[in-house]
């Protein structure tokens, strides 16, 4: 009989200990970022999509030898080189990322070897079709070196 | 008396708690999002009107604005009745609630007894809603709230029964007006019972159990049952059932009030009226709300253990010695 | 499974709870066999999000292999990058600095640790309980933080690297750890109050669902589900791998065998691994985090290699069979939610319905590993 009641006893402790806990918590500071208001600072090495780096100049730095392509487990990326005549070196014409494959792995930024690709601290992608996400990185490049 | 203002004070009374319960269930949600955000540490609606008291009404705009389908295997007839009858009963019961000492609209002297009347058919709409959906889910759920209801009846009457004994009426104003200040309530032991803080809290937890709030939420049991005897309810429909499930929370809490904490009196006897009874009763609101948002969902075998073995037998004593002291002067 | 069961009162319905149920946390099926709210039968049925990672494996180089298994159990994505990088280099017999070694060992703790946060989250959610979740997502989003800045993702890490890591930690790394194991040591006792304690929490979970060291060993379950039914195996310690060896921490392990000592096993996992993390912080040596000689594409020599790693879950185990070319030959991943399923049939049988939740709850199951 008296583990009966000692049993109540203890349940309805417990009890009261938790919603004190809650009511503590309740009076205190909420802990949520405001999201549209406010945002999270980003971390240094946020892995957003890759872009073309740009150096001093305003230039890619990329030498169209497609190691990228190659090691990229998803098959997402697509470039095209053209070497103009007379000139020793190829120089890039397209560099499209089809972002909707993309598993943001970084393995085409850590095999280049010139370092031309950068992640994009981008993360705010929203769009009406799968076209959107099909990203023209030389277009974006030369928009940001203007 | 003539026809003619009986007619008009039906009509005021019909108007004024039809608005009551929308804007009470309005309140709630407001509230209870907001309690719910703080316990948990965020803010909760925040941006539609100042500090997003506004919500309710885009949530309610937004339920209006759907369609409300009925599957094609379900009983027609019983699947759009249930919200309805919901809706219906939790709105009588406000008929005989007094929340002044003359704003009621009907002051009739079995006020209690009607309340629980109504109250207790509730729980058939939550059954032909669940039965009538086709739904396994709806179905056992509704299974579940039949014997959670008939479970907590039973402790809460007894509880009543006692209350009717030291008041000797059922009239709920009458209850009120006995209880003219603090020293007064019923909730204390030297006004009639010695055990009445016990069997305040037994008709608490009850009234829990009864209105089918967390952690006695069987029925709606959202991680087991996808969201119980209203899962196949969309737009208004599912509405009904949310307006319905705020008004028996607020008659739940309006009665522990009038039973036992003076309703619409003040606890200092000067300027008695409506606003210590919402004062009274939306506290007990928010204690529900804050009790929701603590604690893990109980089984049905937990919850039937629990009032079978403790409340039912706590309640039992409590009226016995209720009883004896009735009959025996003080100092019992 | 027979198709027919055994029923007791002969009015027993069917109630397929998936693959799209709240408590299931992902495309799985479970179809019941219920007699009123007993469970007559319960049968697993799986597939829904099958992606074939083992045949991916056998047709992409090893490293383009490595972000794959960041999605088999996305919550400890890190066990899994270093049961995959532990086996390569095991089999190409590349070394790897020792530096290297605690940052891995560090880092698959914390995440560990998030696993488990989350799952506790999680888990009282299934009980009815939200606002622990909120609670254990605070504490969970400060170490996403924390991995953030070392990893660059927040759940899909992709960080090891074979013979090394992808980068070192910064100098904030250090201290935001330990202050994360000052906050945790603060937060553990008001959980055990708030959820651990309570007496409807207690109800639910004590002596439900009991799971027998035998069943464990019949199913091959791992991890917490096999510690809480008194088998003390642990990977980490029974065949150590990476510097495990040079830590001290216990395994916790309870004999019971029901949803409470599942439940427990967790909440005292926690503790031993900030344990870890605390000691890792200490000893963590200077030195470069990239072994000096790794090949460009990597060619194991042939033959067959086998490594198991304890993740959250269990252990994970990975054979790897190589012709010598540059893709892997059959890569095969033993995942420890397929394991620890399996026992839910024979384990759920003449449960209640709310307590087969609570019980499927304390498995820990993450679907995508399940169906890989």
């Amino acid at each position: 009989m008296s583990g009966y009641f000692k049993e109540i006893y203890d349940g309805g402790k417990s009890l009261l200990v938790g919603m004190g806990i809650t009511f503590r918590y309740m009076v205190q500071p909420v802990v949520t970022l405001q999201y549209p208001h406010e945002t999270v600072p980003m971390t240094p090495r946020f892995r957003g999509h890759i872009d073309l780096a740009c150096d001093q100049a305003g230039n890619h730095k990329c030498i169209v030898c497609g190691t990228c392509q190659r090691n990229c487990p998803s098959g997402c990326i697509s470039l095209k080189g053209e070497k103009p005549e007379g000139a020793k070196k190829k120089l890039l014409i397209a560099y499209q990322l089809d972002f909707t494959k993309c598993s943001l792995c970084g393995t085409c930024v850590e095999s280049c070897p010139t370092d031309a690709l950068i992640f994009s601290k981008n993360y705010n992608l929203a769009g009406l079709s799968g076209q959107e996400f099909i990203l023209d990185l030389l277009k974006r490049q030369e928009e940001r070196s203007k | 008396m003539s026809l003619f203002p009986e007619i008009i004070r039906i009509m005021a009374y019909v108007v004024g708690v039809l608005a009551f319960v929308g804007l009470n269930a309005a309140f709630l949600v407001w509230l209870e999002r907001k309690v719910a955000g703080h316990i948990q540490r965020r803010i909760g609606p925040k941006e539609v009107g100042p500090f997003g008291v506004l919500q309710p009404v885009a949530d309610g705009i937004k339920l209006i604005s759907k369609q409300l389908v009925v599957p094609a295997q379900a009983d027609s007839l019983l699947f759009r009745l249930s919200p309805v009858l919901t809706m219906t009963l939790a709105v009588t019961v406000f008929v005989v609630l007094p929340f002044g000492p003359s704003l009621v609209a009907r002051d009739i002297n079995i006020g209690l007894l009607l309340i629980f009347a109504f109250l207790s058919i509730n729980v058939l709409a939550l059954f032909i809603g669940g039965w009538g959906s086709n739904n396994k889910y709806a179905v056992v759920s509704a299974i579940r709230a039949v014997s959670q209801n008939v479970a907590y009846e039973v402790p809460m009457l007894i509880i009543v029964i006692t209350m009717v004994m030291i008041t000797s009426s059922m009239n709920l104003n009458v209850i009120v007006s006995q209880q003219g200040n603090l020293l007064q309530w019923h909730i204390f032991p030297w006004n009639g019972s010695i055990l009445s803080p016990l069997a305040f809290l037994i008709f608490f937890v009850c009234t829990l159990a009864e209105t089918n709030r967390a952690p006695f939420d069987l029925g709606e049991a959202e991680s087991e049952l996808v969201a119980g005897f209203h899962t196949e309810y969309s737009g208004m429909g599912f509405g009904l059932f949310f307006l319905g499930e705020y008004a028996s929370v607020f008659v739940g809490c309006a009665l522990a009030s009038i039973l036992f904490l003076g309703g619409w009196q003040c606890p200092l006897g000067i300027m008695p009226g409506v606003h210590w009874m919402l004062i009274k009763t939306y506290l007990l609101v928010f204690v529900v709300i804050w009790v929701r948002w603590t604690f893990p969902r109980t089984t049905l075998y937990g919850l039937l253990n629990l009032s079978w073995k403790v409340l039912v037998p706590f309640s039992l004593v409590i009226l016995l010695v209720t009883a004896a002291q009735l009959k025996m002067p003080w100092p019992f | 499974m027979s198709d027919l069961a055994v029923d007791p009162s002969c009015e027993t319905f069917v109630l397929n709870m998936g693959p799209q149920h709240p408590a299931t946390h992902g495309a799985l099926r479970i179809k019941l066999v219920l007699d009123g709210e007993y469970i007559v039968e319960a049968e697993p049925v799986l597939g829904y999000i099958h992606r074939m990672h083992e045949k991916m494996g056998e047709n992409r180089s090893y490293l383009a292999f490595m972000p794959n298994t960041g999605r088999l159990d996305y919550l400890s994505a890190l066990s899994y990058n270093h049961g995959y990088v532990s086996v390569v280099e095991r089999a190409a017999g590349i070394a790897i600095p020792e530096r290297a070694e605690y940052l891995r060992v560090i880092t698959v703790e914390l995440n560990r640790i998030s696993s488990h946060l989350l799952w506790l989250g999680a888990f009282v959610l299934d009980l009815g309980g939200f606002t622990p979740l909120l609670y254990t997502m605070d504490d969970r989003e400060q170490l996403l933080d924390l991995l953030e800045s070392v990893t660059g993702s927040r759940l899909t890490y992709c960080y090891f690297r074979f013979g090394g890591l992808y980068n070192d930690v910064d100098d904030n790394f250090g201290p935001g750890a330990r202050a994360f194991i000052k906050r945790m040591r603060r937060r553990l006792p008001m959980y055990h109050k708030l959820i651990s304690k309570n007496v409807i929490f207690r109800q639910r979970l004590e002596g439900i669902a009991p799971v027998s060291a035998e069943m464990c060993r019949k199913y091959g379950a791992t991890g917490p589900v096999a510690r809480g039914s008194g088998i003390a195996y642990d990977v980490r310690k029974h065949e150590p791998y990476s510097v495990y060896p040079e830590f001290n921490f216990d395994i916790p392990v309870y004999e019971q065998g029901d949803s409470m000592a599942r439940y427990l096993i967790r909440m005292d996992e926690i503790e031993q691994s900030l344990r870890i993390v605390e000691q890792g912080l200490d000893k963590l040596p200077p030195g470069p985090i990239m072994a000096v000689k790794v090949p460009k594409i990597i060619k194991p020599p042939k033959g067959d290699y086998y490594m198991a790693v304890e993740a959250a879950r269990g252990s994970f185990g990975i054979r790897l069979v190589s012709d010598g070319s540059a893709t892997p030959y059959r890569l095969k991943l033993r995942s420890p939610c397929l394991s620890n399923l399996s026992l839910f049939g024979e384990a759920a049988r003449g449960l209640l319905l709310p307590d087969a939740v609570a019980f499927f709850g304390s498995l820990d199951l993450v679907i995508p590993d399940i169906d890989r």
